[in-house]
């Protein structure tokens, strides 16, 4: 199940490209056929999902490279599973954009959007490391291409600078993914890609601190961590709607997962000794994002420094490592990632009908379109973390996390809730409330039914994950218990993460033997 | 005095023999060939490839393979290059095809020339003994000089073609002297008894000087720093199918020679040289990569990645061991496949007269030919080093042997070279789909030979990038075969 999730979007952009490039309307529908239908059969994850377990569920193996004893090997468990749905839910929204969004090279954009689909489910659900890399890295192009030939004027400059960020971290993540390897042939006389064996090497100190460092390179970059966030704003604003959405709604939690999933289970001692920095730069990170925030005048600019503010709370949460800050970033990243693919889509839509981001250019639209200040209200109130609505959910979490873990972090992170606060409500205030000071702005027409199809999954699901949290959180608990024992090794883990641990020995023993 | 004829092992030398025998055919059969049909000339030499690369694929495994008195084996490593060779030498023909007639060069002798080249190639890979290579490599290098030169309208082929004559004269008198300097310190060319002698008697200050030498010959035929200095001029001088087989083929036999003498012959006092080639590798792949990002000629661009590249390959050498050996082979394939497909793409968009050579020659190629655009896209990435492509798995695997072997420097080094390699690979895809306009008017319509052989490039890219276990176990294998 879990590789036709990863492959139907790939199949189909290949079909795409066999259709006439003329017939906008089939290809289309084509596109939002195959990815609704992801969807659909993603939606057999949730439902099938074991929550009793930590281990992983769904999974799939075959040998790839022998050689190398490499894995295809797929699989999801509570931390994954949903970041999957968040990406195969926001995904066929995105295309639904496209119908006003892209008039050029539509076959083009959406053969690269549902390439895109492909990596970011498949790095998610990648259990073998290399498979991951493969994943991680063949996501990088498609953006590229979405901002580089979709984008706005410096589209070219902010593609190449997020292309080159990234690949700076992930080749250095490569070599030390190779050391993993070879040092998994010198204490066990095979090379292995595999993360559950990985998981068990003995790494030297000296030698974790290294390997974080090129790992969390590499996903400090992608979070963004300040200070290595200067591609984002570049590449938010360059980047057409569709591909802020999923630059915002997806990408960026790529970052925070990997540091959940790799960089924080296997180097432990290095991820204690990391914590102070990391979290110190993602104090800074929530405060001057917000600070930054303040003063935009672009509107996509504003969220993009909005979203290094919320990275950094998730940060937080993450090397607060308790469960609460863990449940709590997790609960974050879908939260953002949900709110912020919606401010991305509300902004495309007032662009699409008056080809401008300009704060200033707006204004008194409260009266002209209803359904769009409406909309705009619950996505601003869920991004400031109002409480009933999912924002609110994650940022108390981390919040009690952090506080447990280091008061004064906590203390200087709620002035970010504040900021957080006041950036969005004067956006708001600027666009929707107040005189309508453009004449252009009169004839504005309000949502149609097909942005209207956009935004009501979205509203919904911000009030369902903000009222009723508990079939996310417990489908999380037994992963995020399970990692939380990893990374707290020397310390005694408690007695039921530990039997978790042990509970997914026999599923990679058994699929061993059977080779 | 009595002459006894050596009694050969015939079969050892029959890849050899059918290249030579196809490359005379060609040679005479120009002398009565009407100028239209000159292209038949090509499709013979094509037949003789072919007949080449499955005779070698059948002789696989063959155990009796080492004839002239122990100075020629035909084992699988020398197997696996002549079926890289043939690959090489069959996509530049195919190419040739349609260039020589853009290019409008004439002469029946480039057929026969390529063969030649080929069959020194197949010597150097299959020789064992120092005098053989050096034949072998001299064969292949006036083949290729004539080559460099034999676009006469233009000066620029005239320039290269005595640049690379003479520089590459110069390199073969280094590569003299050491094998001279090897044969005082170890008493014999004989690669098998120099072995011998070097694994019990260490090394000698003449052997070093010795070994410092070949360094310096094979560094200027693989064109490793800081012996490059002929490579931008002479590739971008010569005909791009020319440039190609250069690039790949040149190459590959030099590293054949090169890795079975040092990997192999000289593998017991490799600390004595791996010392160096580390400089050397990580000098060619920094030095290659930076001067690469301000070219604006996209043949001089793929110049200098060549030397790059060489400094990839050269990290596999100086990783050593059977993993290092079996990367420097698989990469090998994964280099000449991609490198053949960007020559293949330069070759398409040129047109009479208008080489079509420059960055701004390639803006919005990619929406208007899609498939060409495509296939470059896919070149380049592989190029850079992108999943799931073959550049991807080969570095991977040549990173893999230096981390295993102790070499990480060496390893982060290629990996940031990467990175600045993604600059210039990427701005041609920049070009070709986020600017508009270029120079180009209008496409040739694709000669199906020259597609033919862009096509098998490009799905050699991609297939051997998403199951690379076939190709990874062969090349391991044919390491392994050299004992």
């Amino acid at each position: 199940m879990v590789s036709l999730i990863v492959f139907i979007p790939l199949l189909t952009a290949f079909f795409l490209l066999t259709l006439n490039k003329n017939a906008g309307e089939l290809i289309r529908r084509t596109a939002f056929g195959a990815s609704l239908l992801t969807f659909f059969i993603s939606l057999g994850l949730f439902t099938g999902f074991d929550s009793e377990t930590a281990a992983f569920q769904f999974v799939e193996r075959y040998a790839w490279i022998r050689e190398f004893r490499i894995e295809y090997s797929v699989g999801v468990d509570g931390i994954s599973l949903f970041l999957v749905l968040l990406t195969t839910f926001l995904s066929p929204l995105v295309i639904l954009s496209t119908w006003s969004s892209v008039k050029h090279r539509v076959r083009e954009y959406l053969f690269f959007f549902l390439i895109l689909e492909t990596g970011m489910i498949g790095t998610f659900v990648a259990v073998d490391v290399f498979l991951f890399y493969v994943f991680w890295e063949v996501m990088l192009i498609p953006m590229y291409f979405l901002i580089g030939v979709w984008g706005g004027e410096r589209r070219i400059y902010a593609a190449l600078k997020f292309l080159l960020y990234t690949m700076v971290g992930s080749l250095l993540m490569l070599v030390a993914i190779l050391y993993l390897a070879s040092l998994h042939h010198t204490q066990y006389g095979t090379l292995t890609f595999d993360l559950l064996r990985l998981y068990t090497l003995e790494i030297p100190v000296n030698a974790q601190m290294w390997l974080f460092a090129a790992f969390a390179l590499s996903f400090a970059i992608k979070v963004p961590l300040f200070p290595f966030h200067t591609w984002l704003p570049d590449a938010h604003v360059e980047a057409p709607t569709g591909g802020s959405v999923i630059l915002a709604g997806v990408l960026l939690k790529m970052g925070t997962y990997g540091f959940l999933r790799f960089a924080l289970p296997l180097f432990p001692d290095a991820a204690h000794a990391a914590a102070p920095l990391i979290m110190a730069l993602s104090v800074v990170g929530i405060v001057y994002g917000a600070l930054v925030a303040l003063v935009q005048p672009d509107m996509k600019k504003l969220i993009a420094y909005s979203s290094v503010s919320h990275l950094g709370f998730v940060m937080l949460g993450l090397f607060a490592f308790n469960i609460q800050g863990v449940e709590g970033a997790l609960y974050q990243m879908l939260g953002h990632g949900l709110s912020t693919g919606a401010l991305f889509l509300l902004v495309g839509v007032v662009y699409e009908r008056r080809h401008t981001r300009l704060i200033s250019e707006y204004g008194g639209l409260w009266k002209q379109l209803p359904l769009f200040a409406s909309v705009f209200l619950i996505t601003m109130l869920s991004s400031i973390g109002l409480p009933g609505l999912n924002g609110f959910v994650g940022e108390f979490l981390i919040l009690l996390g952090t506080f447990q873990a280091n008061t004064l972090v906590g203390a200087v992170a709620v002035s970010g809730v504040v900021l957080g606060a006041v950036y969005m409500l004067r956006l708001y205030q600027r666009v929707v409330f107040g005189p309508l000071m453009q004449p252009e702005n009169a004839n504005l027409t309000d949502l149609s039914r097909r942005e209207l199809a956009i935004f009501v999954p979205l509203i919904a699901l911000m009030l369902l994950m903000g009222l009723y949290p508990k079939p996310f959180l417990s489908r999380m608990e037994k992963s995020v218990e399970a990692t939380l024992a990893r990374i707290h090794k020397e310390a005694a883990p408690s007695t039921h993460a530990m039997a978790d641990l042990t509970r997914s020995r026999p599923v990679l023993s058994e699929s061993v033997t059977s080779e | 005095m009595d002459m006894t004829l050596p009694a050969v092992n015939w079969l050892s030398v029959l890849p050899t023999l059918l290249l030579s025998a196809t490359g005379m055919l060609a040679l005479f059969w120009d002398i009565w060939i009407k100028d239209d049909e000159r292209s038949l000339l090509g499709w013979l030499s094509l037949t003789g490839i072919a007949v080449t690369a499955l005779c070698s694929w059948l002789l696989w495994g063959q155990n009796d393979v080492v004839s002239f008195s122990g100075m020629f084996a035909l084992d699988a490593y020398a197997l696996f290059f002549n079926l890289v060779f043939c690959l090489v030498a069959g996509l530049t023909v195919l190419m040739s095809l349609s260039y020589l007639e853009t290019a409008e060069i004439r002469h029946g002798e480039y057929y026969a020339l390529i063969l030649f080249a080929t069959v020194g190639m197949t010597v150097m890979a299959a020789a064992t003994d120092l005098i053989f290579i050096f034949l072998g490599l001299e064969t292949m290098s006036i083949a290729v000089y004539v080559l460099a030169g034999i676009w006469r309208q233009h000066l620029t082929s005239h320039e290269a073609a005595l640049k690379y004559f003479l520089l590459g004269a110069f390199a073969s008198g280094f590569l003299l002297y050491g094998i001279a300097l090897i044969y005082g310190a170890t008493g014999s060319v004989q690669l098998g008894p120099i072995a011998e002698h070097v694994g019990t008697q260490g090394s000698s200050p003449l052997l070093l000087l010795g070994m410092g030498l070949l360094i310096v010959g094979f560094g200027f035929k693989v064109a490793a720093v800081p012996f490059h200095v002929w490579t931008p001029d002479v590739y971008q001088g010569s005909p791009t199918t020319v440039t190609a087989f250069m690039a790949v083929g040149v190459k590959a036999a030099a590293f054949a020679a090169f890795a079975r003498i040092f990997l192999h012959t000289l593998g017991a006092v490799h600390a004595d040289w791996q010392g160096i080639l580390w400089v050397v590798a990580a000098l060619t792949m920094t030095v290659g990569n930076v001067t690469a990002l301000v070219q604006h000629n996209i043949k001089r661009m793929l110049a200098y990645s060549s030397i790059a590249h060489a400094g990839y390959l050269l990290v596999a050498m100086v990783a050593g061991s059977d993993v290092g050996g079996a990367a420097l082979l698989y990469y090998l394939v994964a280099y000449g496949l991609m490198n053949l497909g960007a020559f293949g793409v330069m070759v398409a968009v040129g047109r009479r007269g208008e080489p079509h050579e420059e960055l701004d020659d390639y803006a919005g190629l990619g929406f208007r030919y899609p498939a060409l655009g495509m296939a470059m896209t896919v070149f380049m990435l592989s190029l850079t080093g992108v999943p799931p492509l073959v550049g991807f798995t080969g570095k991977f695997y040549i990173f893999s042997a230096a981390v295993q072997a102790g070499y990480l420097w060496l390893a982060v080094i290629g990996a940031l070279n990467s990175v600045v390699s993604a600059y210039y690979y990427i701005r041609v895809v920049v070009n070709m789909y986020m600017r508009e306009g270029g120079a180009i008017v209008e496409l040739p319509s694709l000669r199906s030979a020259l597609g033919v052989a862009i096509l098998i490039a490009a799905i050699g890219t991609v297939l051997m990038g998403v199951f690379p276990s076939a190709s990874m176990s062969l090349a391991g294998a044919s390491f392994l075969s050299l004992g």
